[in-house]
């Protein structure tokens, strides 16, 4: 995974509350075999009419907030089901930061394993970024836990280990597997609760 | 320290605590494997050279996008075919065991975890699919997670895992006086009360006298609901109910290592005293069978109501006002209409909410010597094939064919319409799954969510009806 660096950009005010991951991605879409060419679908429903022409009044259809790379969104988003092509159409569609009041638990992790970051902050200030904030440059500090916008700064709260594989790009993985003898350890002790399935002749 | 049903299983699984960080290691008892979440999966252990650590622990099958229509026919999709061919070639290449298209075992994978015996008490259980939730009803730690998390847990049976608030729900009472409604109705009334995100960075343990009267198969409508409150996991301690359901299962243990099990197994309940996070109470004496009018499982009303105005539904809050002003205009309803003088176009009986057998049965009594209405396509999708075989066994295939049901074989089918079962723009669907989500079912198709009986009743009269009448 690439190494998240500090970004700047300004944001997509996307005001929709509860956004489950079918709009996010359709399933229509989750067929495909890789990771990337989700982008060209993301929030298809809404960014495109029954004929398949854009739709007017998206946002993400407005020429003002092309190439943006800071989503802004509201409670409750990434909700529904677990699919991380969610993940992989915002990261494709060029999105690297998505702020908002609360996310969905499977949807936030999800992000993390594709280096894109999530902020949760306060309704009041993600309130006052969607009525007037929406035309300023977003200055993003991960190694500071900063988002600053002008002269004002709003720290954000992240997990130190989320923040570490962010910073290095950390492959979790390789991590894991230098914990080998722990897990070895693990399952040799272990009375697994339980045993393990045999497995089903076919 | 006395401990909940949610800490001991935690307990029991740490691998390895990081102390700088919130992340524990957790070991995977379980892995359910389908076609959709997986194939990148598979992809980055090929790339990075790496193995599957534990395929004895791991179960495939395909559910999501296969065909329900005649299985000896190829599947005309090709895309379809691909994912599913995918995940053939990837069991083989890693040795994983998978119950293909045309094996006797294939169903919803949360449908045939718990009817193989593969899902067992006070086990760790994961899948790329968020109802994984389903298997919390045995008393098992069971969430879903995303395709790099299936890798993860692939190459290395284990999770980096936050641990997750402690949320109580007590359910009171019973179900008197209410003939027809059912485990569904109570989830979707829970989930109406506590919000779509009401169990965030929670499980959920249900308990009281509801849940210990409930069969295995009601529990686990409720515990796949978890995920639609937001909730990480359910839970349900284990009890008499889910140690007879599990003995004889295909795969479950047997004999000695069975009773050695049942020992381990009668420990996992919460301790006296335990300390909760959240404590939810709810009296279900008297409860209404419920129907969802909006695209979220929070809009939700009685059937015997009308369909409320946003303010009533938002109760002050702008942001669900919006939601629900936005709802109503995508399911084509207005304040103040009576939910049972909606006419509908489609059924769906089906899903890992609502296709095991009990499911099943209950629907097969409200339509038994009556005719599918006129104006309505209905089709009844069997969770798996061991469900189909014993509803066919108990003659429910021609009780729903002679009243104008199509039969099917087993898969995902319209709950997510990943494959030809999918709803028109525009139609409205009595369905038994678990999300009603715009074009969920299908671009422009309407979703309502009601439990089986109320679904099969709804086919019969062409519209909703409160089945506590009609039986
Ligand atoms: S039936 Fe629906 S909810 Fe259940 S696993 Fe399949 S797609 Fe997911």
């Amino acid at each position: 995974m690439e190494p998240f660096r500090n970004l700047i950009s300004k944001i997509v005010p996307l005001d929709i509350a509860n956004i489950d991951t079918d709009q996010i991605i359709p399933k229509q879409f989750l067929k495909l075999l890789g990771k990337t060419g989700y982008g060209e679908y993301l929030f298809f429903n809404w960014r495109y009419d029954d004929h398949g022409i854009p739709t007017k009044n998206f946002v993400l259809n407005l020429s003002e907030f092309k190439g943006r790379q800071i989503l802004l969104t509201r409670e409750n988003f990434g909700i529904g089901s677990s699919r991380e092509h969610a993940v992989w159409a915002l990261k494709d569609y060029g999105f690297k930061v998505i702020i908002g009041v609360s996310f969905a638990d499977i949807f936030y992790n999800n992000c993390f394993k594709n280096g894109v970051l999530v902020i949760r902050l306060d309704k009041n200030i993600i309130e006052d970024f969607f009525s007037s904030k929406t035309d300023e440059e977003f200055e993003i500090d991960l190694s500071h836990q900063q988002i600053r916008i002008n002269s004002s700064s709003y720290s954000f709260e992240i997990d130190p280990t989320l923040k570490d594989s962010l910073e290095n790009g950390t492959d979790e993985i390789s991590k894991t597997l230098q914990l080998e003898s722990q897990i070895k350890k693990y399952e040799d002790k272990k009375n697994l609760t339980i045993p393990p399935g045999t497995p089903p002749i076919l | 320290m006395a401990q909940t049903l949610y800490d001991k299983i935690w307990d029991n699984h740490v691998v390895y605590s990081d102390d700088s960080s919130d992340l524990s290691l957790l070991y995977i008892d379980r892995h359910y494997v389908h076609e959709v979440t997986s194939p990148q999966a598979f992809d980055g252990l090929r790339i990075n050279r790496r193995r599957v650590r534990r395929p004895d622990l791991t179960f495939a099958t395909v559910d999501h996008n296969v065909p329900t229509t005649d299985r000896s026919l190829p599947i005309i999709d090709q895309i379809s075919s691909l994912q599913i061919k995918a995940l053939e070639n990837n069991c083989k290449e890693f040795g994983i065991p998978l119950f293909d298209i045309h094996n006797k075992y294939q169903g919803i994978v949360h449908v045939i975890g718990p009817e193989l015996g593969l899902t067992l008490p006070g086990s760790t259980i994961v899948c790329g699919d968020s109802h994984t939730s389903t298997h919390g009803a045995f008393g098992s730690l069971a969430f879903g997670i995303g395709t790099s998390e299936v890798e993860h847990v692939l190459a290395t049976q284990c999770l980096w895992l936050k641990k997750s608030k402690n949320f109580e729900i007590i359910l009171h009472g019973g179900l008197k006086n209410n003939n027809g409604v059912s485990s569904k109705d109570v989830i979707l009334n829970i989930i109406r009360k506590i919000g779509t995100s009401g169990g965030s960075g929670s499980v959920i343990e249900y308990k009281g006298d509801y849940i210990s009267s409930l069969s295995m198969e009601k529990r686990m409508t409720i515990c796949n609901m978890s995920i639609e409150g937001g909730a990480r996991a359910g839970l349900v301690a284990p009890d008499n109910t889910t140690f007879e359901y599990l003995r004889d299962k295909v795969f479950s243990p047997k004999n000695e290592s069975f009773e050695q099990l049942l020992d381990d197994w009668k420990d996992l309940r919460s301790d006296h005293g335990a300390k909760y996070d959240r404590t939810f109470s709810i009296n279900i004496d008297n409860l209404a069978p419920q129907v969802t009018w909006g695209t979220n499982p929070a809009m939700t009303v009685d059937v015997d109501a009308v369909i409320p105005s946003p303010d009533e539904y938002a109760k002050g809050n702008d942001e669900e006002k919006k939601s629900a002003i936005k709802a109503l205009k995508y399911m084509d309803l207005k304040p103040g209409i009576q939910i049972t003088d909606i006419p509908i176009d489609r059924v769906f009986i089906g899903s890992c909410t609502n296709a095991r057998l009990e499911d099943l049965i209950e629907a097969s009594e409200a339509v038994k010597g009556k005719k599918v209405s006129s104006n309505v396509k209905a089709m009844v999708v069997p969770g798996s094939q061991q469900v189909k075989l014993a509803a066919e066994h108990l003659g429910l295939d021609e009780i729903f064919i002679n009243a104008g049901f199509e039969w099917r074989e087993p898969g995902c089918s319209m709950c997510l319409g990943m494959n030809p079962d999918i709803l028109k723009a525009g139609e409205r669907c009595a369905s038994t799954s678990n999300r009603n989500f715009e074009g969920r079912q299908g671009t422009g198709g309407r979703t309502h969510l009601v439990s089986p009986i109320m679904a099969a009743a709804a086919a019969i009269a062409g519209k909703f009806v409160d089945v506590r009448e009609w039986i």
